[in-house]
């Protein structure tokens, strides 16, 4: 952890300035669909063509991994699944698995979790129990089973920590010290302790410091975690932003019709994504 | 009595779950939530957590909040699917005969932490019950030595009930719904499984389960799974068929 960046926030202008700012081949860490997910960054990563990126699922990836995966720009994806939901399976990240295109780690939610907690706290592993068994374990490169050294022939296995290059989600607020606001969706802020560069894209500026407000402070990541923000109103269109909109449930199910077929998909990128409409 | 297909297995669910204390509810499981809704019109105490709940989620650590009260054994009873589930309970959410699958979610932290877990798909077809599936996500049964909490309870589908047997690692096929068969239903499962000589029929829901479900339960399904309270209870409000055909 010895590159990690000085503590002082960028504000750059927009969606692509970050995009511009997340290096080809980058391993980055994304939530899932229901949850904050920089959409608006997702689009500018596909205008910039880029390249090689490893994908997290932050335990799951939906819309925005089968968009990337879609365009060419993934090489591989660690998650615990890719799924559109309601609107069904995710069409692209199908397709590239079904032609063996695209490298994929499969893994279970709560040792992602697990993982990223690891770093959080600077410890090599974190142990958790279930898991043994599964096809997974023999499957997956980082997983080993130990005996818990406190008690005799119990077989637990470890997470070995997870180190994103880059952490890229949305959030209702960013402040003028850095700070981001993402209430609830605790596990962003893990995968932002855990990651070495966390870029945000934020709904609206708040004027100050929200670390000085005790109602907001708790659902806060502070800036010390925070390499850039940039704005981007309605940037996590079409998924949400809880309290503010919904998810786009006829935008989402219009992508997985038009996605089931590379041409289809095509169609979506001029419309949706090469054209940079506005939300 | 005219019932649909969907209110049955509801039923079904209800008297599964018994007497947890908490239910959690993974995504797109509207068949399970009905069911807990129903139990907890007469049971107030029951808890039921919707992941997918959009507007008042029950977590305020995020996503990983489920698997920590698993952990801690706070989960009484959870529900799992499978692309194939086989006759030793093992459940594959990954892939089978080159289809990929979306992948296998938390299940293989689950089916050990919950308390019990139902397994519920409503394709009951060789495709899908397999003899042993092509990838364990989450195994049925660990052998000794292997902490585990809980595990299968039961496997409902669309035309019967099985009771997991753990002492023998085995399925015991427990009643056919209304309108499937016993005999058929070897032909349209692909694991072998136990059966009584005579195998009872799946009960019907009562007239007061109805009331329920079309009453007070609809109401609150409907706030999450908008598509299904439609289709069950309005869209073929006029057509409910007496079996489930």
């Amino acid at each position: 952890m010895s590159a990690l960046p000085s503590n002082a926030t960028a504000f750059l202008q927009d969606a692509d300035a970050v995009a511009a700012a997340i290096p080809d081949g980058s391993s980055i860490g994304l939530p899932p669909d229901y949850s904050l997910v920089a959409m608006a960054v997702v689009r500018a990563l596909v205008r910039r063509k880029a390249k090689h990126l490893k994908l997290l699922g932050v335990p799951v990836l939906g819309l925005c991994a089968d968009i990337l995966i879609g365009a060419g720009c993934v090489r591989e994806v660690e998650t615990s699944a890719v799924t559109l939901g309601e609107a069904g399976l995710a069409p692209r990240f199908t397709a590239a698995a079904e032609k063996g295109a695209l490298k994929i780690i499969d893994a279970t939610c709560p040792m992602v979790h697990s993982g990223l907690q690891a770093t959080e706290k600077g410890v090599p592993f974190m142990p958790l129990r279930g898991v043994l068994g599964s096809d997974l374990v023999k499957h997956h490169p980082d997983w080993k089973t130990i005996e818990n050294p406190y008690a005799k022939g119990d077989p637990i296995i470890l997470a070995k920590a997870i180190v994103p290059d880059v952490a890229l989600f949305h959030a209702r607020w960013a402040d003028e010290a850095g700070n981001v606001w993402v209430g609830r969706r605790q596990e962003l802020a893990t995968l932002a302790h855990a990651s070495k560069a966390c870029y945000v894209t934020y709904e609206e500026l708040k004027p100050g410091d929200m670390l000085e407000d005790e109602i907001l402070a708790p659902g806060c990541i502070s800036s010390v975690y925070v390499t850039a923000v940039a704005p981007a109103p309605r940037g996590a269109w079409p998924l949400g932003v809880l309290g503010v909109y919904g998810i786009d449930d006829a935008h989402v199910m219009q992508y997985a019709k038009l996605a089931k077929t590379a041409e289809g998909f095509r169609q979506y990128l001029d419309e949706f994504v090469l054209k940079r409409v506005a939300a | 009595m005219n019932y649909a297909k969907e209110e049955l297995l509801a039923c079904v669910i209800a008297r599964l779950i018994g007497d947890a204390r908490h239910v959690a509810i993974g995504a797109a499981s509207p068949i399970p939530a009905t069911g807990a809704f129903l139990l907890k019109q007469g049971n107030p105490s029951l808890r039921i957590s919707l992941l997918q709940k959009r507007s008042g989620n029950p977590f305020t650590t995020g996503s990983r909040e489920l698997f920590d009260l698993a952990g801690q054994g706070r989960i009484d009873v959870f529900f799992l699917g499978g692309a194939q589930i086989d006759g030793e309970a093992n459940i594959n959410l990954v892939e089978a005969e080159g289809k990929r699958f979306p992948g296998s979610f938390g299940s293989a932290f689950m089916y050990f932490s919950a308390g019990k877990t139902i397994l519920f798909r409503e394709e009951h077809s060789p495709r899908v019950l397999v003899e042993k599936v092509d990838f364990v996500s989450a195994p049925g049964w660990s052998p000794p030595g292997v902490e585990r909490r809980g595990g299968p309870a039961a496997l409902l589908t669309g035309k019967a009930l099985f009771r997991w047997r753990a002492e023998k690692r085995r399925f015991l096929l427990e009643s056919v719904h209304p309108g499937s068969g016993a005999e058929d239903l070897r032909e349209v499962t692909g694991f072998d499984y136990d059966a009584p000589a005579q195998v009872p029929e799946t009960a019907a829901p009562t007239e007061a389960e109805l009331g329920l479900l079309r009453g007070s339960v609809a109401g609150v399904i409907a706030e999450n799974y908008p598509e299904f309270a439609r289709r069950v209870w309005v869209a073929s409000r006029s057509n409910h068929s007496g079996a489930a055909s």
